[in-house]
Order: structure tokens, then sequence, then C-alpha cells
């Protein structure tokens, strides 16, 4: 079992991504995602800077790949994308499928990102017949669900042709919208955000008139309310899943890779707090179920 | 243009068609759809009837087959496209790379229109749909402005259709799991958002409150009007501060930009509503065939009757309406 480090999916200062980014060299990662996925105007870095951080993180020797957005609109935006896809030596997490048609179109090797709606063999099938090698599951979905699909390729003869990956640790992307929700909550619109994602390195958390935590708010996309943690799901995903992604939070998400490798078996399972793993059991996203 | 209307039943197929609508929109009685709610929807023998009805008054019948099959369920998918195809349906609107490619290859002579499911947002992804299965038509989210909308038609020659009346789904469609992670069903996997079993009401001293599984969604007084307990209309607290986090109850109602649309090309306005009842669509149906025709007859001198206006507020949720994305502000 491989761990990955997902695209980090808030607005953070150069200085901090680069320094995550460095430390993230050193991690246990194997495979380390990046690039800029919610929103446009996100600019710290700049499509080049994201190119040249992922080359160097290849040189260090981790398995690196550009991630794309998620929600694409405006005409400016498919360009900045067809400039990810049209680099050579990078591999392409393509988020939505105008990514899967530009790869395609250029016979380059993609991973098909969870945003993009794949819920049964068939479709994966065409994804691997246009170039996918690498499948990760929609946020949404069950180790249940995951075994049909997987029983479904073994039918089409394809299960081998292609590394499963599963989100494993962070606040789940749970839906995306025109709309910039943090710049709402600042009474603020979208078209004069000034940029306030900056002032919440995970999001704004959102809760009930009762103080639950119910999502988190971050631009157009809103997450869920409780981080998901299926550190202590691991043994049940042997066999199944080839790749375990944590989503970065902060420095401290690195030693949480760290805590997941030494747990692959079982073997030193962690306390849970407010965490929630209900998807992976076939329930209710913001479950907890107890080991 | 087209005015393509809702229907849950054969009485709203037949409001509709009465009522000006050059096409109806149905689904199966089963979570091949997206508005997979209890006493809506068609088994095959109304698909048929209905499919006669609409014929007969020289009319289409579009049939959605839009939530996502199960890995494990393949075959009601399957048999859902099959019964379309077999009971007259003109279109089939698909979200489902699976279906698409079972529709393309079974039924090549059937129209395929990609659902506002499939989330296709961009001329890059239109371009897969079109390139990959042949569609004929794309519904756009919620999500796009006109401008970008204007920007598609042109960068496209696939058909745009759009949503121009009825309940505001704010994020792009497809790919919202806030109903999934409070209740475990989303409308991609069991064709439904909020699901009803999971909803409570319960008249407390702070208020009449909505709870989607035990979750607090919104707390109203007395003088408020209640709204259906879907988790992005809820009211919650961000930093102590408590409003509609996403968004108020409201409607969406392009009738102020419907000349834009039209001279953008778009050709088809679709009217959102399959679960309301027979009296809703009838008034729709009205409204807009009225709005469409004086539209077309002279885009530049389109104005908003007030009685229509009057007739469609009435019908909103909260009672009121937006333009939604379609406006910049709005965003």
């Amino acid at each position: 079992m491989q761990f990955s480090l997902g695209p980090i999916l808030y607005y953070w200062p150069k200085a901090e991504v680069e320094a995550f980014y460095q430390a993230a060299a050193d991690s246990q990662a194997d495979v380390i995602y990046l690039g800029e996925t919610v929103c446009a105007k996100r600019r710290e870095l700049k499509t080049k800077d994201w190119i040249g951080l992922a080359r160097e993180l290849a040189e260090s020797g981790k398995q690196v790949v550009l991630s794309t957005m998620a929600l694409i609109e405006a005409p400016s935006e498919l360009t900045m994308l067809k400039r990810y896809c049209d680099n050579d030596d990078i591999r392409i997490e393509a988020n939505d499928v105008s990514a899967v048609q530009f790869l395609s179109e250029r016979r380059q090797p993609f991973v098909v990102g969870a945003a993009i709606n794949c819920y049964n063999p068939q479709t994966l099938k065409q994804f691997v017949d246009l170039g996918m090698t690498r499948w990760v599951m929609p946020v949404e979905l069950s180790r249940d669900w995951l075994v049909n699909m997987l029983n479904g390729c073994d039918a089409l003869g394809i299960r081998d042709q292609f590394e499963v990956e599963v989100t494993g640790y962070g606040y789940l992307p749970l839906a995306y919208s025109a709309r910039c929700f943090t710049a709402r909550s600042e009474n603020r619109a979208k078209d004069d955000c000034e940029l306030c994602c900056l002032n919440y390195p995970n999001g704004r958390l959102t809760e009930s008139q009762e103080g639950q935590a119910v999502f988190v708010l971050n631009g157009i996309q809103t997450q869920s309310g409780q981080c998901t943690n299926l550190i202590n799901d691991l043994p049940s995903m042997q066999g199944l899943v080839d790749v375990v992604r944590l989503s970065p939070l902060s420095l401290d998400t690195l030693h949480w890779v760290d805590k997941f490798r030494v747990n692959q078996a079982g073997n030193n399972p962690q306390p849970l707090n407010h965490d929630c793993n209900g998807y992976w059991h076939h329930l209710a996203g913001m479950t907890q179920v107890l080991g | 243009m087209e005015l393509l209307c809702p229907a849950g039943n054969i009485p709203a197929v037949k409001k509709a068609i009465e009522h000006g609508a050059d096409a109806v929109y149905v689904g199966l009685k089963d979570d091949t759809n997206a508005r997979h709610f209890a006493g809506l929807n068609f088994t095959d023998s109304k698909l048929q009837r209905a499919s006669q009805y609409v014929h007969d008054h020289g009319k289409d019948l579009h049939v959605a087959i839009n939530t996502f099959a199960h890995p494990d369920g393949w075959r009601r998918w399957q048999y859902a496209i099959d019964s379309a195809a077999g009971n007259g349906a003109d279109a089939l609107i698909l979200a489902d790379m699976a279906c698409l490619d079972y529709a393309a290859s079974t039924y090549p002579d059937l129209d395929i229109h990609l659902s506002v499911q499939a989330s296709a947002t961009n001329a890059g992804a239109i371009r897969f749909y079109q390139q990959q299965y042949g569609v004929k038509r794309v519904v756009l989210p919620r999500v796009l402005s006109i401008h970008q909308v204007k920007q598609l038609a042109r960068d496209t020659d696939v058909d745009l259709e759009v949503f121009a009346f009825g309940s505001l789904c704010i994020m792009a469609e497809g790919r919202c799991y806030l109903s999934s992670y409070l209740t475990g069903q989303s409308p991609n996997t069991v064709g439904a958002c909020s699901p009803a079993a999971f909803v409570r009401w319960q008249d407390t001293e702070q208020g009449l409150e909505s709870r989607l599984n035990g979750v607090l969604i919104d707390r109203y007084q007395a003088d408020e009007k209640a709204g259906y307990p879907t988790l992005c209309k809820g009211r919650f607290c961000v930093d102590g501060n408590r409003y509609h986090a996403l968004e108020e109850p409201t409607s969406l109602n392009t009738l102020s930009v419907l000349p834009e649309l039209y001279r953008a090309g778009v050709k088809s306005v679709k009217i959102e509503g399959r679960q309301r009842s027979p009296a809703y669509v009838e008034q729709v149906a009205r409204v807009w065939r009225q709005a469409i025709d004086r539209c077309v007859a002279n885009p530049e001198a389109f104005d908003i009757a007030p009685d229509w206006a009057h007739s469609l507020d009435s019908l909103s949720e909260g009672v009121q309406t937006s333009l939604g994305a379609y406006h910049r502000k709005w965003q």
C-alpha cells in the first residue's frame, strides 16, 4: 500500500506552500499531488511555479502528479488547463472531463480524480481505454461499492490495468458552486473577494445553530464539517486499495502519513476524536464507526 | 426555442402539453432518475401512455435516466434505457458514461441529451461527450453566468438547454454530496436530495425546527415561512454569525434574460419540477409559452407582463426569485 499527499485544497501563501513541499520531499509519502484545484483566482503560485515545483519533487524521488481544477467554466480556465495537460513529463490528475478530453487526445496516461463521476465498472473501462492508469474513488462511495466495482472489473478483464486510490484523511470535498462561500461569509461578492481565502488556511467551519460542525467553507468548494480519518480502516483496504490519500491540512499531516504507514495491518490504531469515516462503511459520511 | 416542461405523472404531462410545452420530460419509477420520490414517475405502461399523448399532439417526450448505475445494478439502468427506447422516447437524458455508451451503441437513431447531472460546464467537457457518445444536446448546470452561456454557445455546435425556472440548485449538479454526507443517500446514487425519510419537523419553544437525519437545518419563528430542509438552504453559524451560509430559500427565474438566451441561440429552456403538481406545471407552462412567443416575435421589445411575474412569484420557494449564477453579482 502506498500513501499519497493530495493537492493542498486551501489557499496558502507561496512561502508556506514551498515550505510544505520542502518537508513533503523528505516525508514518507510515496506520491505527491499538487496544483490548484478549487479556484482560478488563487494565484500565489502560477502555472509555471507548479510545474517547476513538480519537477523538483520528482527529482527528489517522489512520484508526482499535477492536479487540475474541478469546476471549469471560463475559456481562460480551459486554456490554463490545457497548458498543464500539454507538458510531457508530469502525470496529470483529471478532475473534470475536459482534462480527460485533452489528455486522451494527446494519448497521455492520466489519473481520474474523485471529482469525476465514475460509479461502475463499465465507466472505468471507458477511462482505461482512454488512458487512465489510476482511479481515485468518489468520496461518497464505500468499501462495499468498491468491492462490487472491482468484481465487475475482473469480469471485464481490466482489473490489473489501473490502480485504486481512496481518500483516507482530511476534510472531504462535497460540492462545487459558482458562488464563493468564503467571500459571502465576509459579505463580499466573488468578483470582489480580495482573495480572502488566504485568511482561512483550513477553510471556515460552519456549524448548526446547536454548535454541531456541519461543513467547511473553502471558496467555491463546500467540505465536510468533520475530518475524515480512515487510519483504523486500513486493514479492510488490503487487496483492494493501492494508494491512500491524505489531504494536507498543515505540516502536521506529514506526521499522519507516518501514523498511517505503521498502522497498515492495524497494529497501531489511533483514537479518532471527532473524525468521521461513515462513507467507507456505507453510512452517512458524517458517521463515526469505531473499529 | 423550445419550452421543455417537467411531469411526474400523466395529469402533469397533459397540463404541460395543453398549456404550451413543446416537449415534456419524465423519469421512470425507480432510482434510475434523479427525482426518485414516492408516488411519482412512470411505469412502462404509463410511459407508453404519456408517449402516445405527447405524440398525438405533435410534441416530444424526453426520458431522464440520470443517476449513476450501481456496480451491482447495471441491468436496472440498461432496462430503463430499453424501456424508454421501446416506449417512444424522442430523447434520452443521460449522465452516466456507462448509460451513454450503451444507449449510443444500441439505439444510434435515438437522440441523446447530456443530463445536467453530468456536470459539463465547458467546451472541453462538451467535446468529450460529443466525440464519445454523439450527444446532440447538453443541459447546462446552474453555475454559469449569462456571459459564460453565451461564450459556450459560440464555442460549441451542440445544442444547449438551460434551466429557466424552478428550484435553484446552487451546486454544480452531479457533483454534490452534501445530502449523502448527512444521510448516506445522494442524488447520484439514489436519485434524491435530502430524502424525505430523513426529514423531521418539530415544534419547540425556540420555534419550528427542521432536521435532516438529526442535524438542525433551520429554526423558524412564527412569522417565517419554512423551507424544505435541503442542506444548502439552511441557516448556520460561521464565527457566531447565523445566516444562510450557502443560499436563501429561493427559486430561479430567468424571464428577464430570456431575450439574451434566445439571441445566444439556446435551443431549449427547461422548467424544473417533476416533483411538483399538475397545477404548477400548468401555470408555469402558460406563462413561459407566452413569454417565449413574445420574445421570439420581437426580442428587442421584450418585456415581462406583470401577471407573469405575479403568477411565477406565487409558485416560488420562499416566494422570492433570483437569477442565480446567470448574474455575476449573485456569485
